[in-house]
């Protein structure tokens, strides 16, 4: 009985796993049908690109460079142990490229708009708004849960490019103002460094992915909440977490599969 | 698929048909082999205790939870077989007043009665505007166009959800619910619209409520669910007119009657046992 106990409890998480999985490859099934079929809702998706996107504008500018910032300062301290703070820019531009850009804007993005979303969509069937959809014969996939999952999709790599610029901004001013490096060695570093095609592609690439699995994840969790206000509470902590750790075991996938 | 419903039930007399439909949420059955029907152009309410499915029927008709077992017709068809993308089909067929309204909560009352009109209609914005007046006029609201859900009381909220239910002419109308939590005066207005737009519109009404006065008033048949005593058959239904009900020697339609005017509801429904009804 003492032994059992914990091997049936792992079983039924497992199965628990398992199951969700494929509800959720389900659901993103439904989420492409949707997309791929009429009506085209242009309004909805561009008020949702404002909800993702423009709304997470100053969260995403700050933290931009305030991690440039850091970066820099950082790295200037290893490097000039050895006497190499001339390539500040290159090791600045680099992480925040290829690793820091994209994976902190998608746990901003998701703090921020996926907690928002999943909130939002709970909320909705809790208030039975999916279902009044329904009975007027209009798929909530369609209307509601699709604009927000390819809004997510399509503004995550906007908002990785403009934390980027905000970090790179931010490792110039503490490299270059209070460091004391020279401005042109640290941007001739940071352009012999960053490969576009290498570097910054496979950045928006990944950022690409991200913006997709948040925008999965933040939806189905919102639509497939309990109807009631624990049951939309714990769909917005849910979206967090599973999200976050989706987007670092992603990263390294891509990384490992991809050498992005 | 058209297919032929209950015996004695079909035809174009009877919109709605229950066969033997078993249900149950997980490991509560709500209940098993409930067979009912609902005719067509008359108000009909589901009456029963807390939790003996009333509500679960309306959304067992309208295809928004799946029976385990058993057959639903709606206007002829058996919903029980159709995919969700069939089933919006026939539920541009019925329009459904939920107990919170079920209102889009980001759009004004104005965008959420044009709402299911831009979506199955070509009409243009001139028509959709005066059809969107002819409602509120209809149900009567005046100057909340603007306004959101959240800005409406509860009674104006159940009658903006009740023109929405009806924006696109259904043949089949669900209410769930619709006077609770309301004060007397804004129960009798919902209950007098119901009856105008059954009588001039002609659309079949099934309401779901507590409300037994309101239910004795405006029912036109009364379908009351009961325990049925047998483990094997579940919930039974028990149907009749409001007078058929009250003269009913049944002894738990009358306990049902008499418990809920002793809660409180009208004292209209305690009158007489006399001859049964089915």
């Amino acid at each position: 009985m003492g032994i059992t106990e914990p091997v049936q409890e792992l079983g039924w998480y497992a199965l628990r796993f398992v199951d969700q999985l494929g509800k959720l490859a389900v659901f993103a099934g439904q989420i492409v049908r949707a997309l791929a079929s009429p009506p085209v809702r242009v309004r909805l998706f561009v008020q949702a690109v404002f909800d993702v996107g423009v709304l997470s504008l100053i969260i995403i500018c700050v933290s931009g460079t305030a991690v440039g910032m850091v970066l820099s300062l950082q790295g200037y301290n290893t490097l000039v142990r050895f006497g190499a703070e001339q390539s500040l820019g290159a090791v600045v531009g680099l992480s925040l490229i290829r690793e820091l850009g994209p994976v902190l804007t998608a746990l901003l993005a998701t703090g921020r708009a996926g907690s928002a979303t999943a909130a939002e969509i709970g909320t909705m069937v809790a208030t039975e708004q999916l279902d009044g959809l329904r009975m007027m014969a209009v798929d909530p996939i369609d209307l509601v849960v699709a604009p927000k999952a390819l809004a997510m999709t399509f503004a995550m790599p906007l908002l990785s490019a403009l934390f980027i610029t905000f970090g790179l901004f931010g490792g110039y001013l503490v490299g270059v103002g209070l460091m004391g490096i020279d401005g042109g060695t640290y941007l001739s570093s940071l352009q012999s460094a960053v490969d576009f095609r290498d570097d910054v592609l496979g950045s928006l690439l990944k950022a690409l992915v991200f913006g997709g699995l948040v925008g999965l994840i933040a939806t189905f969790r919102g639509f497939t909440s309990a109807p009631t206000s624990a049951g939309v509470s714990a769909a917005t902590t849910s979206t967090v977490v599973v999200a976050s750790v989706s987007i670092l075991l992603f990263d390294y996938v891509i990384t490992a599969l991809w050498g992005v | 698929m058209k297919t032929d419903p209950t015996p004695g039930a079909a035809g174009a007399d009877v919109h709605v048909v229950l066969e033997n439909v078993d249900m149950a949420f997980g490991e509560r059955e709500v209940f098993r082999g409930l067979s009912c029907a609902f005719a067509a152009r008359k108000v009909s309410v589901i009456l029963g205790g807390s939790g003996s499915g009333k509500s679960t029927v309306l959304r067992l008709i309208g295809g928004l939870v799946r029976p385990q077992g058993g057959r639903i017709f709606v206007a002829g068809e058996d919903i029980t077989r159709l995919s969700e993308r069939q089933l919006y089909g026939v539920r541009k067929k019925l329009g459904m007043m939920f107990q919170g309204g079920a209102l889009l909560d980001s759009l004004t009352i104005y965008e959420n009665l044009a709402f299911p009109l831009r979506e199955h209609t070509s009409l243009d914005e001139r028509a959709i505007a005066a059809a969107v007046d002819r409602r509120l006029d209809a149900v009567g609201l005046t100057d909340v166009d603007g306004l959101l859900p959240n800005q409406l009381s509860g009674g104006m909220l159940r009658r903006a959800a009740l023109a929405r239910a009806i924006m696109l002419d259904p043949v089949i109308l669900l209410c769930d619910e619709p006077f609770s939590g309301l004060d007397p005066v804004s129960v009798k207005r919902i209950e007098s619209l119901l009856v105008q737009i059954n009588q001039r519109l002609g659309i079949t009404i099934l309401l779901v409520s507590h409300h037994i006065a309101s239910t004795m008033r405006m029912a036109d048949r009364v379908v009351l669910l009961l325990p049925s005593g047998d483990q094997n058959r579940g919930t039974t239904a028990v149907t009749g007119s409001p007078a058929e009900l009250r003269r009913s020697s049944d002894p738990r339609v009358v306990a049902f009657l008499t418990d809920e005017c002793d809660d409180g509801d009208a004292a209209a429904t305690t009158a007489g046992t006399a001859a049964g009804s089915t």
